[in-house]
Formats: C-alpha cells, structure tokens, sequence
C-alpha cells in the first residue's frame, strides 16, 4: 500500500466518530436537542476545560487509570499463571478447572454488595473487582491457547532435542499468542466496565464518581465528559493491546502486511 | 564430507554425474531391529520385525496405509515404546547415539511459524544453537537447499516446496548420521516433488549418511532407494534390493518394471483393489 492511501486508511476510522460530533452539535445549535437533555460538544468541552483548570479532572482520570492498571494487573497476571498451569498439566486442570469454572459463572458485578461490606469504599474494593473480572478472560484464553498449540510442532521440538523449558519458550508460549491476545483485548473491555460499575456505586474519587456527582447537581455536561472520557480510555487501552499484538505477532499470516 | 560440498539446489537439477553413491558411508550409523513389536490395546500394529541396515544404505520402507510403517519410524525416533523386541543404531545395542545423530523430516515440514527460516533451520543444531559456528552452519545449510535470500522471512511466506526445503536444512544441519523420512514428499505437488526427489538423492551421496523413507510412492522407493522393505500387517513381506544403476530415471523400464513387481506384491494379499 502506497503511504498516502496508508494515511487515508488510517483516517477512514475516524470518519464517523466525528461525523457524530458534527450532526450532535449542529442539532444541539438549532435547539432540536435540549441542553437539559444532552449539551452540546462545545459545552462539554467547555466543562471539561473548567475542570481540568481546578485539578479536578486530572486527579480523577489518574485515580481511575490507577484503579484500573492494578487491578489489571494482578488478575491478569493471577489468569495468565493459572491458565499456563492448566494448559501444560492435566493435574493441575483437574484440580483446579471445575472451581474456576463455578466461580466464573456467577456475573463479578453481583459481588459489589458483599465487596462493599468486606472492604467498605476504598481501593481495595475496587480493585478486587477489577481483578476478579479481567482475570477469567485471560485465564480461559491463555489455558485454551496452551492447549491448541499445534501437537506436531511439539512433537518436532521433542524429536529435535528441545528441553522442556525450550518447549515452553519456543513453541508453546509463542503458540498461544494469538489466543492469549483474544484475552487481554477481551479483559481490558471488562476492565473499564467493572471499574465504571464499581465506581459509579460506591467510590470517593475518580471518574465514576464525578459523573455521579454531577447528576447530584444536575451537570449534565460533566456527566457526557465522564462517559466520553471512559469511552477515550477504553479506546486507547484497545489500540495499545493492537499494538503489542502486531509487535508481537508479526509472523502470523493475518498481520502481515498485505 | 561436510555440507559444503553439496551441490546447490538449482545446479542439482542439471545433476552433475559426479558421485552417485556415497564414497564415504562411515558416517552412517547401521540400524538394527531384533523381534520389534507394537501393539495399541489389542491391535497388533508391528508383529516382530527383524532387520538390518547397514551404514550409509538408503532404505525405503513401503506398504499400505495402516501396515504399521509410519509406527515402526515412530519408535525408531522414541516417539512411542515399542511393545516388544529392540532396536539400536550402530554395531552394539548398549550405545546411545548422539542427541543430534539421528534426524527426521516429516511430511508436514513443522517449522515454527513465529521463527524465520533461518532461526528454523537453527532448531536442528541442538547444542550448538545461539554459536557463531551454529549460525554459520545454518547459514551454510541454507544455501545448500538454494534458500539463503530467505533468511530473514517468515515460513508463512514460503511455497510448500521451500518450507520442506527449510525442514531438510534444518535436519542436516547437525549432519545427521540416520536421516529418517516420513512421507517427506507426499503433499507436494508432481513437479515439486521430483526435483525434491533428486535433491534428498544428492544429499544421501554427498553426506553419506544412513536413510530410512516411509513412502507410499513405490516409484519415489524405487528411483530413490538401494533396498526396499514391503510391510505388510506389520510383518516384512518382502526384503527387495533395487541395483540398478544410478541415476534412475523415473519411468525407465527398469525402474517400471521394478515398481510393478512391488505393487503385484502389494496387492497379492488383498482383494484386488479392496482400497486402491
């Protein structure tokens, strides 16, 4: 591909958010939406200007990206283990599978009245939510992607000599990639649901509770910015996942460059 | 003789009348099977094969489908225990040979889809792998098979031919002793598949090493092989030496004649063309 229809290509993704922004602010001009109802784009950002100015705004977005990363990071990292486990031992899914499976069964979100009396409101809460939630996605995914490693290039490492530690760096962990990726892009959605859900019901800081503030005075404005800043994080997450997916994938045929 | 000495891939079509044996089969390792059993569950797949091939021999093993050839390979390379009997490669059945002695082509080439083709054929230096002599090696080895502008690419950009092209890199690469062969040509396509033929045939002279082929293609046993062994119901059914007089020209009437011996043999057993 040339590089200007590259940049066209790149832009075409872009086309019909804005086009949204457009037709949204051309119809909150001409009165046919009602400011009570849904501001316009300019008054959003104008309110989101004004918050940003008093530090309100930046305190709450890192609060909640803090939330969110570390929550992502232990039950991501707690899935990714258990789910290696599994995938290479038949004993330790034996043990272990059936549990888990129970357990994932019951919707995470159900959890926030026993969390909130376990934890009360703080971080911990919140972020045990998180994990629970991002974890069986990467936890189904990493185990699924160990065990459909193609059985004859496993056999070629054992004929070839690899020991079991070069099995596992060089033909399991690479097998199980792409699956692995299905997982995380799939957790990171869950990521920035449980932590609007958890911080929407019972939180002190954070974007969650601004919009929940603002609806106490009847903001509207700052209730879109909230929801339009989780909808920026929730892209940004996503396009980095892509990213590391096609740096780390690049010898797969659907991420070659065509 | 090391792998310097090949001829390229492209030049082997032309098949200089060089050598047409191998000079030197001291690098070979005999193989030697003594009452060799399998059985899965009551399935008797290897009822009690002997055999002995000597160093440096290119032997072809052929046979129907389910006639247990592809499982006798399967437990020479100790991907599956034999049942009963034993096997050893070499004169005394006490030694093991080296970890990278004994190598296999299997008909899928299997090459790791997230190494390039050069890291592929460095899977079969064992040991010697992240060396700068093993990098030299491979890179030699790639070159043998014509594919050393492929280095960097990835398999999935490959055409079939050059992926098996990169497997027979990647088992010579530690310049085997016994090379074993399981159906290595049997996805390729006609064209693909004879200048392979002529290709595994060049390496055999030039290494010396012994070779053991799991074919179904008689014609492919016959052109390529100094011996054939026809499997039938996991017994050997007929132990045929082929002397003719290299190189073999697929089509030949000897070699014609040959092929049709193994085949009225192959079908002596059965209900004329009970699966054919």
């Amino acid at each position: 591909m040339s590089a200007p229809a590259e940049k066209f290509s790149n832009l075409t993704q872009w086309i019909l958010p804005i086009g949204i922004l457009v037709v949204w602010q051309v119809l909150s001009s001409i009165g046919f939406i009602p400011g009570r109802v849904l501001p316009a784009p300019t008054d959003v950002i104008l309110a989101g200007w004004k918050v940003l100015l008093n530090g309100e705004l930046a305190k709450n977005i890192w609060v909640s990206f803090w939330r969110a990363l570390v929550g992502f990071a232990i039950g991501g990292g707690i899935g990714f283990a258990l789910g290696l486990a599994n995938g290479l031992s038949r004993r330790s899914e034996r043990f272990l599978d059936s549990t888990l499976q129970m357990i994932r069964n019951v919707p995470h979100l159900a959890l926030i009245p026993l969390v909130i009396l376990w934890f009360g409101i703080d971080e911990t809460a919140k972020i045990f939510l998180v994990a629970l939630g991002v974890f069986f996605p990467i936890y189904i995914n990493t185990q699924h992607g160990i065990r459909t490693v193609d059985a004859q290039l496993v056999e070629m490492g054992q004929t070839y000599g690899m020991t079991r530690g070069a099995l596992f760096w060089r033909v399991y962990l690479p097998g199980a990639l792409p699956s692995i990726f299905v997982g995380l892009r799939y957790a990171l959605g869950i990521m920035w649901l449980t932590l609007i859900v958890a911080e929407t019901i019972a939180a002190s800081s954070g974007i969650g509770y601004m919009a929940m503030q603002a609806r106490e005075f009847l903001l509207v404005d700052i209730v879109v910015l909230s929801i339009l800043i989780y909808a920026l994080l929730g892209k940004l997450a996503d396009s980095t996942a892509r990213l590391l997916e096609r740096l780390c994938l690049g010898w797969h045929p659907a991420f070659q460059k065509r | 003789m090391t792998v310097h000495a090949l001829k390229r891939f492209d030049n082997v079509t032309e098949l200089a009348p060089q050598a047409l044996v191998p000079a030197d089969t001291s690098r070979g390792l005999s193989i030697t099977a003594q009452g060799l059993e399998k059985s899965f569950g009551d399935n008797r797949v290897l009822r009690g094969l002997d055999f002995h091939v000597p160093a440096g021999q290119f032997v072809a093993i052929v046979g129907r489908s389910g006639c247990g050839k592809s499982t006798l390979l399967r437990l020479l390379l100790n991907l599956d225990q034999a049942s009963g009997g034993q096997f050893w490669f070499g004169e005394r059945n006490d030694a093991k040979p080296d970890k990278s002695a004994v190598r296999v082509m299997f008909q899928e080439p299997r090459l790791l889809p997230w190494a390039s083709v050069l890291s592929n054929v460095e899977v079969g230096l064992g040991d010697k792998r992240g060396t700068p002599e093993g990098r030299a090696l491979a890179l030699d080895a790639l070159r043998n098979v014509g594919l050393e502008t492929r280095r960097d690419d990835w398999p999935a950009v490959l055409s079939g031919g050059q992926k098996q092209r990169v497997a027979l890199a990647r088992a010579l690469v530690s310049n085997p002793r016994v090379l074993a062969f399981d159906e290595p040509l049997g996805a390729l396509d006609a064209l693909t598949r004879i200048s392979m033929q002529k290709l595994l045939g060049q390496v055999w002279v030039d290494q010396g090493f012994t070779a053991i082929m799991v074919t179904h293609d008689v014609a492919e046993a016959v052109t390529l092989a100094d011996r054939v062994l026809i499997i039938e119901e996991g017994e050997i059914a007929m132990d045929l030496s082929v002397d003719l007089p290299r190189p073999r020209e697929r089509g030949s009437v000897e070699v014609a004649q040959l092929e049709g011996r193994i085949l009225r043999e192959l079908f002596r057993n059965s209900k004329a063309g009970e699966d054919a």
